[in-house]
């Protein structure tokens, strides 16, 4: 007895295994707790665990089968109307269509919806000329009326609806709703036959169609939006309530899956539409498995729990990729800078932001701490994008150029708050204390004085930054969609707080480019426009990076698209 | 007995009120809020001002909060602003998945810290005392999520034996009544359900449990210790009666009532240390659905969220109060 208890206590001191729970019957009051002990031997070799799961995901190999997506949360709601994040936006993709969309892996517009539309000359009228034969997952048609249905909806939100909380690309895209509060580009949709939408703005605008691609503009079943109440807002005025159970049990809509079902923080199931208008999808299902923990994700592709995920961490990509699997690149649709406000001296001094422009050793960062695919940026917007210019100023790492611009400059006190987020990792920053570090000592080196100050990315850090409190600072974007007035129209179109300039030559250049409607004219604009910005040097562009997806190997179909607009139609197990 | 258990429910009052006081004031001098949170590089600061008076975030925070307590008296502890999910519900529909985990991490720790404290003792200062002394210092030491990454590399990636995410494996459907995996797999009658259940609570458990159990182990090896040195244990053995039933009858019962204390309070403690262990493993509870708004500034859950872990708090560790008179009639409570 006492060899036995010898043994048992080693076993557990090695292992912290629980195999010998209840083996010290003597001691143990709890002789009912064998359960866990038991399950660990015998769970191998138990049929029922072992044998109908996996049979579900690997037995149909061409058609059919079920793909199992590692995603970093659950969507918000699965209406496009009323939210703005990747996550929501994602399922929301397989579910819906768009009037127009984005080529797959690029950011072109193409019909979706609509097969072809005409402006009018003065650029205010849009004709859509309609799929038809085209069902919602409800067996209601789709139509010209569904479509204005759909826009007056968005247009007639009030209340909490309203805010960029909720409606976030409405008010990106089109301003105003219908209460006249604030002005709108939107101002009537017409139905004059079902297989054709006009739509009516109150001014011309080039940026109008690339909106429409965005898949918060998805045309939902009229009848399920209303059935379900979609737009119930319940609750009192400081704590609102969404009420409707359109967006979490019943978005319908007529892309190439179906809803099934959502347990938030188990799974969301999407089944294949099999009257879809289009190309039918391969797969029978996809199951989107929310992780929060991004090494989670990546233990749970290894061992096979799933097979794909997103946000796959810069650092794990050699690593993913000597394991067998497949990493995929999004081409690069982002931005990240050094941002100056010119509202703190001297940063407004030119010569100045000239030499921390130079002082910055970008190439050595690329290299060194960002992963495959990222390249340096010359400018505030992606080469992928129209309008980016081949001949901007460039400031390729030059110390000794940096320091003559400071003498130059006449400026004595060389001392710089240099802000940067703690806790988080963006896609064009994956690691920012890296990147301070490096920033630092480049300027460090040329004579400047750095004052570190740091915050937690959404515990201060962007609010400090938005409200000017910041001198020099990193921070980014991406790209919602295809248009350059969503990156440098964003930044540098209006007067704001973070940069701290007023340069009215910029913002009507950048507002002249926006409101105009021809393609080709539009892009010699912007080109324009970035040539101006970046002589006048607001802040310092330094990355583009082509964020990573990683599928098992065999997995094929899947399209990375820079606006992350990809659709899991054409997905097979292999 | 009965006074007793309504004075402590009545206490509870005072100290959810005063915790929520803490918690509203708390949570809103934290920089930052929901709408930063939401919008990322989005935040100007005319739409965090825009959202911030959609939700009256931007009213005084004492008329916020009397606000907020007359919803509360009222049951309603509004809506989630980032998940648009109404909290209480879903408080409720996430806490049986903490439970069963919590569960399954206290029976690991406490079948294997009892007979492991109990070892120790009776090897008193040989290499079996110092080894398990060793080792529940590693285990209270051991950070979770390093404690969760060596057991999913050795028993998921290496030895393939156990999964690492979720509760189900992702491609099975089983019929949601309780919530609780276990009781809803055998209302089904689904072997696999029940046995896929298990083995996805195994390695959480393991994690979640290796603090308690590095903690009961050392309890139940002091209470041992001097329960052993007592005069009737002596008198036991010179009576005669076999090394098994000393232990059982004397040591064992008369060292239990220190090991009930922690494992009660321990109990209490894993229901919201279940926070980094349920993110770890992607488990779907109560801990991560905290963490989550924590990061969000989603005030309406972290509110109800710790509200409701307070007066879980508070349930058991009653319970274990109570347990004490069940267990020695030389307690009686008054």
């Amino acid at each position: 007895m006492r060899q036995r208890k010898t043994w048992v206590a080693l076993a557990l001191v090695s292992a912290l295994a629980i195999a010998a729970c209840g083996g010290d019957d003597d001691g143990n009051t709890s002789g009912d707790t064998k359960v866990p002990g038991e399950t660990t031997a015998p769970g191998e070799t138990t049929a029922p665990g072992e044998t109908t799961a996996p049979g579900e995901t690997t037995a149909p190999v061409e058609a059919g089968g079920t793909l199992v997506f590692g995603t970093s949360s659950d969507p918000v709601v699965l209406d496009g109307a009323y939210v703005s994040d990747g996550e929501s936006l994602r399922v929301i993709d397989q579910l819906f269509e768009t009037l127009v969309t984005t080529e797959a892996g690029g950011t072109a517009i193409e019909p979706a919806l609509a097969k072809s539309w005409t402006a009018s000359d003065d650029g205010l009228v849009w004709t859509f000329d309609l799929q038809t034969g085209v069902k919602f997952h409800d067996d209601t048609d789709f139509n010209a009326e569904a479509v204005c249905f759909n826009f007056n909806r968005w247009y007639g939100f009030t209340g909490v609806a309203q805010s960029a909380a909720v409606s976030y690309y409405w008010s990106t895209v089109f301003g105003g709703f219908s209460d006249g509060a604030a002005p709108s580009l939107y101002e009537s949709c017409d139905a004059p036959d079902p297989a054709t939408a006009v739509i009516t703005l109150t001014a011309p605008s080039a940026a109008f169609l690339s909106g429409l691609a965005v898949s918060a503009f998805v045309i939902a079943s009229p009848d399920a939006l209303t059935k379900y109440e979609a737009d119930k807002v319940g609750g009192t005025d400081d704590a609102p309530t969404f009420d409707g159970t359109f967006g979490t049990e019943h978005p319908v809509g007529t892309g190439p899956f179906k809803f099934d079902s959502w347990t938030p923080g188990d799974k969301l199931t999407i089944v294949r539409n099999d009257s879809y208008w289009g190309t039918t999808a391969i797969l029978d299902k996809v199951i989107f498995k929310p992780i929060a923990d991004g090494p989670a994700r990546r233990t749970a592709l290894e061992t096979g729990e799933i097979q794909g995920y997103d946000l796959v961490d810069p650092a794990d990509v050699s690593a993913l990729e000597d394991g067998g699997y497949q990493i995929l690149l999004r081409p690069a649709f982002n931005v990240g800078y050094v941002g100056f406000n010119q509202a703190k001296a001297p940063l407004d001094n030119p010569k100045i932001r000239e030499a921390i422009a130079y002082a910055l050793n970008k190439e050595a960062l690329v290299t060194a701490k960002y992963p495959e695919g990222a390249e340096v940026a010359t400018q505030f917007m992606p080469p992928e994008l129209f309008g980016w210019s081949a001949d901007v100023p460039t400031y390729s790492y030059d110390p000794e150029k940096a320091r003559a611009l400071i003498a130059e400059s006449g400026v004595t006190d060389l001392t710089i708050e240099f802000y940067y987020p703690s806790d988080v990792s963006r896609p064009y920053m994956p690691d920012p204390t890296a990147n301070f570090e490096a920033f630092r000592s480049d300027l460090e080196a040329v004579g400047f004085t750095v004052v570190p100050k740091t915050a937690p990315w959404r515990s201060g850090y962007l609010d400090d930054v938005d409200a000017g409190n910041a001198q020099v600072y990193l921070l980014g974007w991406t790209g919602d969609y295809g248009d350059p007035d969503n990156f440098i129209g964003t930044f540098f179109r209006t007067e704001q707080t973070a940069w701290g300039f007023d340069n009215p030559e910029i913002f009507d250049a950048l507002t002249t480019a926006r409101d105009t409607a021809d393609l080709a004219e539009r892009t010699a604009l912007y080109e324009e426009a970035n040539n101006l910005i970046m002589t006048f040097i607001p802040g310092v562009p330094y990355v583009h990076t082509q964020p990573a997806l990683a599928f098992a190997p065999g997995i094929t179909g899947y399209t990375p698209s820079p606006v992350s607009l990809e659709s899991f139609a054409l997905v097979s197990l292999g | 007995m009965l006074k007793f258990i309504l004075r402590r429910l009545l206490l509870l009052i005072p100290i959810l009120i005063g915790l929520s006081f803490l918690l509203f004031i708390w949570v809103r001098a934290l920089p930052g809020g929901p709408a930063t949170a939401l919008l990322g590089e989005r935040a100007t600061p005319e739409r965090v001002a825009q959202v911030n008076a959609a939700y009256g975030f931007d009213r005084p925070v004492l008329e916020q909060y009397v606000k907020y307590l007359g919803r509360v008296s009222r049951l309603e502890f509004g809506q989630s602003i980032t998940l648009r999910k109404d909290v209480t519900s879903e408080l409720f529909r996430r806490f049986p998945a903490t439970i069963e985990l919590s569960v399954a991490a206290m029976m690991f720790a406490v079948c294997v810290g009892v007979p492991l404290g109990f070892a120790a003792a009776k090897r008193e200062r040989t290499w079996v005392d110092n080894s398990a002394v060793v080792a529940s210092l590693i285990g209270v030491s051991i950070p979770v999520f390093f404690l969760a990454q060596i057991l999913k590399w050795i028993f998921a990636l290496k030895l393939n034996w156990f999964p690492t995410i979720g509760r189900l494996q992702p491609t099975r459907e089983l019929e949601h009544v309780t919530n609780f995996n276990v009781i809803d797999s055998i209302l089904a009658w689904d072997m696999g359900a029940l046995v896929d259940t298990l083995k996805h609570l195994i390695l959480p458990g393991i994690a979640l449990g290796t603090i308690p159990l590095a903690i009961i182990a050392r309890i139940t090896r002091a209470s041992v210790l001097e329960v052993r040195n007592e005069d009737y244990v002596r008198t036991a053995r010179a009576k005669g009666m076999s090394s098994g039933v000393v232990d059982r009858r004397h040591v064992l019962r008369n060292a239990l009532l220190p090991i009930v204390t922690v494992v009660g309070l321990q109990t209490g403690l894993l229901l919201s240390g279940a926070v980094l262990t349920e993110t770890v493993f992607a488990w779907g509870g109560i801990g991560q659905l905290i963490s989550g708004a924590v990061l969000d500034k989603d005030y309406p859950i972290i509110q109800g969220g710790v509200l409701f872990l307070a007066v879980v708090f508070v349930l058991v560790n009653l319970t274990v109060d109570v347990l004490y008179a069940v267990i020695d009639p030389r307690i009686r409570v008054h």
